[in-house]
């Protein structure tokens, strides 16, 4: 099914589409807040967008150097080329510790990797430890946002399936009670697992060491408790030097939730006595990416989610209308880059309205990019017949005054005299919409008429 | 070790020329100002400011606080009567049960209300966060306005592990509403220490 398909299938409860709408927009409004607050706030994304240019710019450098510093400080590093391999990278080190167990804390790369999946398959019990991805994944279902990602449950929904696995009492739907049974039996996974994995927001090639940011603590908890700590990353999320952390760290949760800076920031530099950390550096499409001119600024995002909530066609459809790891406007153009044909409806899944551009931290043209990507797509004929033949014909309408003045004529008159051929189930445009009332003339006859009144 | 040559040279391959590094302003204030932005930010995170002229405040807040069959751990000499103090602990889980941990902090951040902390101040790597509780001892004076301050001043420090920790750990994942005590500390009090 495509975005369309799915946002109608969310739209159906319009109660919830109202309440993930105003609720997604409350924690922009929050973001707004944040960024005001700070008079520097341009300068600060002018800063960051200038240290993610230079860190595409020479990527291949400070990947190297990253490499170096990091093995000196005894952590081992492993290369990916896809996802395939990193899940292979995953499963080896697991078998390697004779476990079939593993607690991951939020990682949408491992998302893109499809890896719990995967790991399911070769009979690995893989726990999230997120709050908001343990829910989704008791619900068997993909986080839905990749900041929030069971923004579009309910706190009954939720109650209902921590009975179901956790044992609550049914009916009980207090936030504050899930949220400290979700602690008990998480906090038994934490203490009992002996490989952890976590995502990476930043990495370092001066130093060689690499930063976690939650809120909950479960990265920390994971990581620590466990012999193994797995950190899975994209090759894009390499920072020059340490000193550039105070830039993202400012930027990252006042665009993310509209907080100061996430609860913890955690730098990973050296494995503790008789532990081992494992950095798995994963391309998966990026350095294709990187060489395509008008695409590879998506490689600077730091996934604040800020886009999704400013989006007024994500607070309306819901992430899981997008059917890729990472839904919304950012989602929208990374997902073509690596399946065009597949998520070829994606960059068409917005009004072009360009807010998501003007929050994002580190200065994506996105809306830019999905108008670009549109054309491409229609270019390489990934588009519907119906919308292809549409277009063929507003081609010929619009390019040719004769034609497109008799049409308007007839649009007039089929309107007046026939409307049933226009108001019926088969105009999408009909859809929850009224058509216009017919006007007399179109706006020429007038304009030549009061001309010469004149 | 072919995948790591064809990442990079497929990385060198496709990158685009070379664009210089912007230079990183910043805007350092004054200390009471720090004081003051540091105070409003913690209560804003959900931390709570325990104002100490010296160690025995300290020692007097905990006994009229805490209770004898509570466990109370720190990494502060000074604190060795009212508190378990150990270089080590072998086995990080046998923390599972510490309802206190009092850490020293290297500085405060006056902008968000973070604390820095590095793995030499503390006996195990787990302790901030399974602690039921944090306490923070933090000097007035040891406040810096803004991240770049920190960044400045952690500079070429050798840490194995490092984190700034800002307020109690907390989760919104459930329609929005905020709890504080997700996976780590349910509350956070620094001991603002004056000069």
């Amino acid at each position: 099914m495509n975005h369309p398909q799915l946002a109608s299938q969310f739209n159906k409860d319009e109660a919830r589409v109202n309440w993930h709408d105003e609720t997604l927009w409350w924690v922009r409004t929050k973001r707004d807040r944040m960024s005001h607050s700070l008079p520097e706030w341009e300068l600060l994304r002018e800063t960051a967008s200038q240290i993610k240019n230079n860190v595409l710019s020479n990527l291949s450098e400070y990947l190297t150097q990253f490499e170096k510093n990091a093995k000196a400080n005894g952590i081992t590093i492993h290369w990916a080329i896809d996802a395939q391999e990193h899940n292979d990278i995953v499963l080896s080190l697991l078998k390697k510790e004779g476990v079939g167990q593993m607690v991951k804390s939020k990682s949408m790369l491992t998302e893109e990797c499809h890896l719990n999946e995967f790991l399911d398959k070769h009979g690995i019990d893989v726990v999230d430890s997120d709050l908001g991805e343990r829910v989704v994944q008791l619900a068997k279902e993909p986080p839905s946002h990749i900041v929030l990602p069971c923004i579009h449950k309910k706190k009954e929904e939720i109650g209902e399936l921590f009975h179901e696995h956790l044992g609550t009492p049914k009916g009980n739907a207090d936030p504050q009670f899930l949220t400290h049974a979700a602690r008990l039996h998480l906090r038994e996974k934490f203490l009992s697992r002996k490989v952890a994995l976590t995502g990476v927001n930043f990495a370092i090639a001066e130093t060689g060491e690499f930063v976690v940011c939650t809120n909950e603590g479960n990265a920390d908890m994971g990581a620590h408790l466990a012999r193994i700590h797995i950190a899975s990353m994209g090759i894009e999320k390499l920072l020059p030097q340490r000193k550039h952390l105070g830039v993202f760290l400012r930027l990252l949760a006042r665009s993310a939730t509209g907080q100061p800076i996430t609860t913890y920031s955690s730098h990973f530099r050296r494995p503790q006595p008789g532990k081992e950390i494992h950095v798995i550096l994963v391309d998966n499409g990026r350095s294709q990416q990187l060489g395509k001119e008008d695409f590879r600024s998506a490689l600077k995002c730091i996934r604040c989610g800020a886009c999704m909530n400013t989006c007024p066609v994500y607070r309306r459809s819901g992430g899981h209308s997008y059917h890729t790891a990472i839904a919304g406007p950012i989602g929208s153009i990374l997902a073509p880059n690596l399946n065009m044909k597949k998520y070829a409806d994606l960059p068409f899944a917005s009004t072009l309205c360009g807010s998501c551009t003007h929050v994002c931290p580190v200065k994506i043209d996105i809306h830019d990019q999905l108008y670009k990507w549109r054309q491409l797509i229609v270019k390489e004929d990934h588009i519907a017949v119906s919308k292809k033949m549409t277009m063929g014909i507003m081609n010929v309408l619009l390019s040719n005054p004769v034609f497109y003045r008799a049409s308007g004529k007839m649009g007039r008159w089929i309107l007046k005299y026939l409307p049933f051929t226009i108001k019926n189930i088969f105009n999408p445009w009909y859809k929850q919409r009224e058509m216009p009332a017919v006007p007399k003339e179109s706006f020429r006859d007038w304009y030549i008429k009061n001309k010469k009144n004149s | 070790m072919s995948s790591r040559n064809n990442i990079l040279a497929s990385v060198k391959n496709n990158q685009p020329q070379k664009t210089a590094l912007p230079y990183i302003i910043n805007h350092p204030q004054a200390e009471q100002d720090n004081v003051n932005k540091f105070r409003e930010m913690l209560t804003f995170i959900g931390g709570h400011i325990v104002e100490v002229n010296d160690y025995e405040d300290i020692i007097k807040y905990i006994r009229s606080n805490y209770n004898q069959g509570q466990r109370v751990l720190s990494a502060l000499l000074e604190l060795t009567s009212v508190t378990e103090v150990k270089s080590g602990y072998e086995d990080p889980h046998s923390l599972d049960n510490v309802h206190l941990a009092i850490l020293k902090a290297h500085f405060g951040v006056a902008e968000n209300g973070a604390v820095w902390i590095t793995e030499d101040l503390f006996p195990s790597r787990i302790l901030p966060f399974i602690t039921e509780h944090l306490a923070i001892l933090l000097n007035r004076k040891d406040i810096v306005a803004s991240m770049h301050e920190a960044y400045i001043k952690i500079g070429g420090q050798d840490y194995s592990f490092g984190a700034f920790i800002a307020g109690p750990s907390k989760t919104s994942d459930i329609e929005q509403s905020l709890v504080l005590g997700a996976h780590g500390p349910k509350g956070m009090i620094i001991f603002l220490m004056r000069d």
